[in-house]
């Protein structure tokens, strides 16, 4: 086991340097931070050239990855376009996107795996239909489209209701806000939205996927004998069959980190969240674009995530199922 | 309701997210030990007599047949539609962010477009697109994982480790980057289109390539070899009609994926630029008026939603109709 986590680790590392690279690459072909300055006809070539020296660009393309690289291994992620270090920036960030991302995770893999079970044992129902039709609607709706249904439709009404705002729909908390339960409030009122988008888009296809597993696991044979020996029908299911239908939908919540990723920086633009999305699409849609310090960080910080869960995954399933080995 | 159950196939593993990637949706390493190319293993080379079986069990598929007859009067009415609807989607008529009438069945906007011709013009778009999308990474796709599984070894190690670099990061991330240094010009549905299948045919690559491992060890194929037939001969007339299952099922889904993607580019504002209009980017600019003129948002967001819906349908219809372990309704 330990073997074979030092093996999985040494090669995720691998994979996250020639990773890092390309993105670095990516970034670096993708555009020109100096396009506006060039644009602008007052600006003198010389100032150009101050420009191009202060942002490492007259180097060659490999010796700035490597300063870049170096830089980063001792926590140096770079200055922004604005003239603030990255890091600093990036971790407060990441801690807001995942205070909408860690929730969302938790709540749709337990409404999954609720949903997935109750449409297995009771297949064909009307139930299983109504669950299933709701599914597809949701895995077929864009994350955008349930963000502006929820803020414009939905939190309008809710808030009138109510009688004052409850559900905001805008940022992630409102600044000036003191006191512990006041800001505690506040804070849930501005991620209810956004975590039940991402909820939405996320545990549709998760359902689906404990459906088949649940399914596949009730027409076992070892079930069938469970249910053969005469014992209790609930200790079969939730034993005997829920346990091993677990196994496969445990590791598809980590491998789809990357996806979630991918629809909270969507979710994150639409409620107007200053988290890790809103950062990256700034410093792609900003004066200077692109912000590469910013963007490069960003793809640096999000691949590494991406690949410990892999490895988690992977290894999550090792220890869920004796039956696969680590050779 | 007909039987949509993607994970029953006797001992494989549930499919229904693994065969799907909407959203880009993609599994990013392979489940040590999961069953690879279990379809192939199920499902003969389609002869003339299979494929009519196949045809009819998806004509049989309610749901697969709803799908089909929605996605085909959404691509038909967008094509036939603007050539004698009298406004085009650039026309700037003398309504103004009026609500759904005779005159402009879906209302018009603040600038006075008629929302009908722009709803219409935006779907074409946003097909258009996507099955571009759909056709180009297939053929990539279908080739490196092709490749990847029938000669394995290096070959396979280098390519797969290839396709596993574009899913660290979030397919989004990636697509906001690269089209950010165009976006300042006018991105055309074609542009788009490319930028996506570059990224889209890892998936299939990856499905293709455990299809092929376990073909290449077949008996039929080690016949071929000792007849002499050619690489390329085992590949294109014995390997990928074998995987023609998978194949037409993801490249359906992909077409779902696509729309998706693309909208959602469009609506960031990177996607689709003017003056093309996409489904996107009209759900964007009718968002901050949602709440008071909302057909700017519902009518757009309705045949999003009904796109792709209708393709995941078709999709999940195929897989049914084309894996004939599927048991009865």
């Amino acid at each position: 086991m330990a073997g074979y986590l030092i093996r999985r680790s040494l090669a995720g590392l691998a994979t996250l340097l020639v990773a890092s690279f390309l993105l670095f690459l990516l970034v670096a072909v993708s555009g020109n931070p100096l396009a506006t300055l060039m644009a602008n006809p007052h600006i003198s070539p010389a100032t150009i050239a101050i420009a191009r020296h202060q942002l490492g660009l007259d180097q060659p393309l490999l010796q700035r990855y490597w300063t870049w690289l170096t830089n980063i291994l001792t926590g140096n992620f770079g200055t922004s376009t604005t003239g603030q270090p990255v890091g600093p920036e990036l971790w407060s960030r990441l801690g807001i996107t995942l205070r909408m991302v860690i929730p969302s995770v938790i709540i749709a893999a337990f409404i999954a795996v609720i949903i997935g079970v109750v449409t297995a044992v009771r297949q064909y129902s009307i139930l299983d239909h109504t669950l299933t039709g709701f599914a597809y609607l949701f895995y077929s709706a864009p994350v955008f489209v349930i963000a502006i249904l929820l803020k414009d439709f939905l939190a309008t009404d809710v808030n009138k209701a109510i009688g004052h705002t409850t559900l905001y729909t805008i940022g992630e908390s409102t600044p000036g806000v003191t006191g512990a339960w006041p800001t505690f409030t506040n804070i849930v009122g501005h991620t209810v939205l956004p975590v039940i988008t991402l909820v939405l888009v996320t545990y549709a296809g998760w359902s689906r996927y404990q459906r088949a597993s649940m399914l596949d696991v009730l027409n076992a044979d070892y079930v069938r004998f469970a249910r053969a020996k005469g014992l209790n029908p609930r200790r079969v299911l939730y034993v005997h069959a829920l346990r091993n239908a677990l196994i496969p939908v445990v590791t598809v919540v980590a491998l789809d980190f990357a996806t979630i990723i991918g629809g909270a920086i969507i979710t994150e633009i639409a409620f107007g969240w200053n988290g890790m999305g809103q950062f990256l699409y700034q410093g792609l849609t900003g004066p200077i674009s692109p912000d590469t310090a910013v963007v490069q960080a960003w793809l640096l910080i999000t691949a590494t995530v991406v690949i410990v869960f892999n490895i988690f995954a992977d290894v999550l399933y090792a220890v869920l199922d004796p039956r696969i080995r680590l050779a | 309701m007909p039987d949509t159950e993607p994970g029953t196939e006797a001992g494989a593993q549930p499919e229904f997210l693994a065969a799907e990637s909407p959203r880009g949706t993609v599994i990013a390493a392979p489940i040590p030990g999961a069953n690879v190319g279990t379809e192939a293993d199920e499902m003969a080379a389609p002869s003339r007599g299979q494929l009519r079986m196949a045809g009819r069990r998806f004509v049989r598929h309610k749901l697969a047949m709803f799908g089909a007859i929605i996605f085909l009067v959404l691509l038909l009415g967008s094509i036939i539609v603007p050539i004698f609807w009298p406004y085009s989607y650039s026309t700037i008529t003398n309504s103004f962010a009026t609500g759904p009438s005779a005159a402009h069945p879906f209302g018009t906007d603040l600038i006075g477009h008629d929302m009908l011709a722009q709803v219409m013009a935006g779907t074409l778009t946003s097909l258009e697109v996507a099955l571009i999308v759909a056709a180009i990474s297939t053929v990539i796709g279908t080739a490196v994982g092709a490749l990847a599984g029938y000669y394995g070894g290096i070959i396979d190690q280098v390519l797969m480790r290839l396709t596993d670099l574009v899913l660290v990061v979030p397919l989004i991330a990636i697509l906001l980057v690269l089209s950010n240094k165009f976006s300042k010009q006018a991105n055309g549905p074609l542009f788009v289109a490319l930028l996506l299948a570059l990224l889209f045919w890892t998936y299939l690559a990856r499905l293709i390539r455990g299809t092929f491992l376990s073909l290449r060890e077949r008996e039929f194929i080690e016949a071929e070899h000792a007849i002499g037939a050619s690489t390329w001969r085992i590949i294109l007339r014995h390997m990928v009609p074998n995987a023609a299952g998978s194949i037409v099922v993801n490249a359906t889904l992909t077409v779902a994926g696509a729309i998706l993607t693309e909208a959602s580019l469009s609506f960031l504002g990177l996607g689709i630029q003017p003056p093309h209009v996409d489904l996107g980017s009209l759900i964007a600019s009718g968002e901050g008026d949602a709440t008071t003129l909302p057909w700017l948002f519902y009518f757009p967001a309705a045949f999003l939603v009904l796109a792709i819906l209708a393709v995941n349908f078709i999709g999940d219809g195929l897989r049914d109709a084309l894996d004939p372990t599927q048991r009865g309704r």
